[in-house]
């Protein structure tokens, strides 16, 4: 199935052949923990702009997102968190980028919504604060405001392993997002360390079946940055 | 005497009950994961995507996809589960977290917090914050009592931007541990040496 599958690319600019200016694009990670590194790398390559983006923070430390950020290819962007990465929060204040912060729950269930066919759910999350400004609130239990699902015409994620129908294998930490935007995409766009054989990766062990998944590559020259080093004292 | 952050960290860890969950925020509150004493037998979550975070990795065991919430590496102890931002964040508002600790740039005696930007001036963005709050049984703030300009940081309403409404249930700063009551701030405790005076807060605003 390897050869013949439909979902199979050769790298991350011909899995992207089609993206255009002004779409929204999810991207997958935390910080810099298991962003879609060739497809980041791709997409500083090819002619694109006024991209909405959403992901948890647009890069960090002048790293990941932040390379196509500082192309301006970035016209709206939908995190939670900015500290960490002074190049948005520059662009955010001077007004150069329309940003919508939007808490981290909210966040990955907006997300989640969308891939699952939910339009829109009521969270207590940011009730009496400003991201409650202009949302309906209903009181149940206590006061909630309504959130509405966010969609992408594409997602660009990470995985460990994955196999030519798409099933997943995240390493540790590395899954965060990806899967939920996965879920959300018109066409998600995985990179994987390991390319492996269907049937390889147990059934049980699947973190995300591959029907979420349209294009899937083999990746290389993985950087896997590490943000902050910390280790046990005595041990640095 | 004021508290070190590791004495801050230790007691804040007095409050937990044997055999609970933790969420720790981003820096300060971290100092909690390193003084934990394994005996307590606490689940320490991270937002983002790991239950059972078990301080530091040595130097040939750390994985840069093995982070914290702050992006830092983190060890796992026995029984630590890995997961997706939905999941984690169902646990943080399903109510399945029984105690997070943050840090805080305003709490105020409504019991509201706030540590998400300055307007015109710095934004971190909420990142997990305004869920945690709202999600978590127990919300603990740990943060410096005073601004760099010398200001309490235990007020009788927050200026900044509210992350949570009412939502506050402690506060431990160098000074002591406070509990804003909805229109004061009783002091549980105060370090040693440490007086009301020192805490330049109005005098209406504690209570003993």
């Amino acid at each position: 199935m390897k050869n013949n599958s439909p979902k199979i690319f050769k790298d991350a600019a011909s899995a992207l052949f089609d993206i255009k200016s002004g779409m929204t694009l999810m991207s997958g990670g935390f910080g810099l923990c298991g962003i879609a590194e060739n497809c980041i790398d791709a997409l500083t390559l090819i002619d694109v702009k006024d991209l909405t983006v959403v992901s948890n923070n647009i890069g960090n430390s002048g790293r990941g997102l932040v390379k196509i950020l500082v192309q301006d290819k970035i016209k709206k962007a939908y995190c939670s968190y900015v500290g960490g990465n002074p190049d948005l929060e520059k662009r955010m204040l001077e007004k150069k980028i329309e940003v919508e912060l939007v808490p981290q729950g909210t966040f990955s269930e907006r997300i989640r919504a969308a891939g699952m066919g939910i339009r829109a759910f009521y969270t207590p999350t940011g009730y009496g604060t400003l991201i409650a400004e202009g949302k309906d609130v209903k009181m149940f239990d206590r006061p909630c405001i309504l959130e509405t699902a966010l969609h992408a015409d594409f997602a660009i994620i990470k995985a460990q392993k994955g196999d030519a129908f798409g099933n997943l294998w995240f390493k540790e930490t590395a899954r965060n997002f990806s899967p939920l935007m996965a879920m959300a995409a018109k066409i998600t766009v995985v990179e994987v360390e390991e390319l492996v054989e269907v049937g390889e990766i147990a059934p049980e062990d699947i973190h995300l079946p591959g029907i979420f998944v349209q294009r899937i590559f083999q990746g290389s020259n993985y950087k896997n940055d590490i943000e902050f080093l910390v280790t046990a004292k005595g041990d640095e | 005497m004021p508290w070190t952050n590791i004495e801050m960290a230790d007691e804040v860890i007095k409050f937990f009950k044997p055999h609970s969950s933790v969420n720790l925020g981003i820096g300060m509150p971290t100092v909690i994961a390193e003084r934990m004493p394994a005996e307590l037998n606490i689940m320490i979550h991270s937002e983002n995507g790991v239950l059972g975070v078990s301080g530091r990795p040595s130097a040939n065991s750390v994985s840069p996809t093995l982070i914290n919430a702050g992006k830092e590496t983190v060890a796992i102890g026995l029984g630590a589960s890995f997961f997706d931002s939905s999941l984690s964040f169902g646990m943080i508002r399903g109510g399945h977290i029984d105690y997070c600790v943050l840090g805080g740039m305003e709490v105020d005696a409504e019991k509201s917090l706030a540590n998400w930007m300055v307007p015109g001036k710095k934004v971190t963005g909420m990142g997990g914050a305004m869920d945690l709050v709202n999600g978590s049984k127990q919300v603990i703030v740990m943060m410096n009592h005073f601004s760099k300009d010398g200001v309490s940081k235990l007020m009788k309403k927050c200026a900044l931007p509210l992350t949570g409404f009412e939502v506050v249930d402690l506060v431990v700063t160098e000074m002591g541990v406070f509990k804003p009551t909805g229109s004061s701030f009783q002091v549980i405790k105060l370090a040693q040496g440490v007086s009301a005076q020192d805490l330049k807060m109005d005098e209406g605003l504690l209570t003993h």
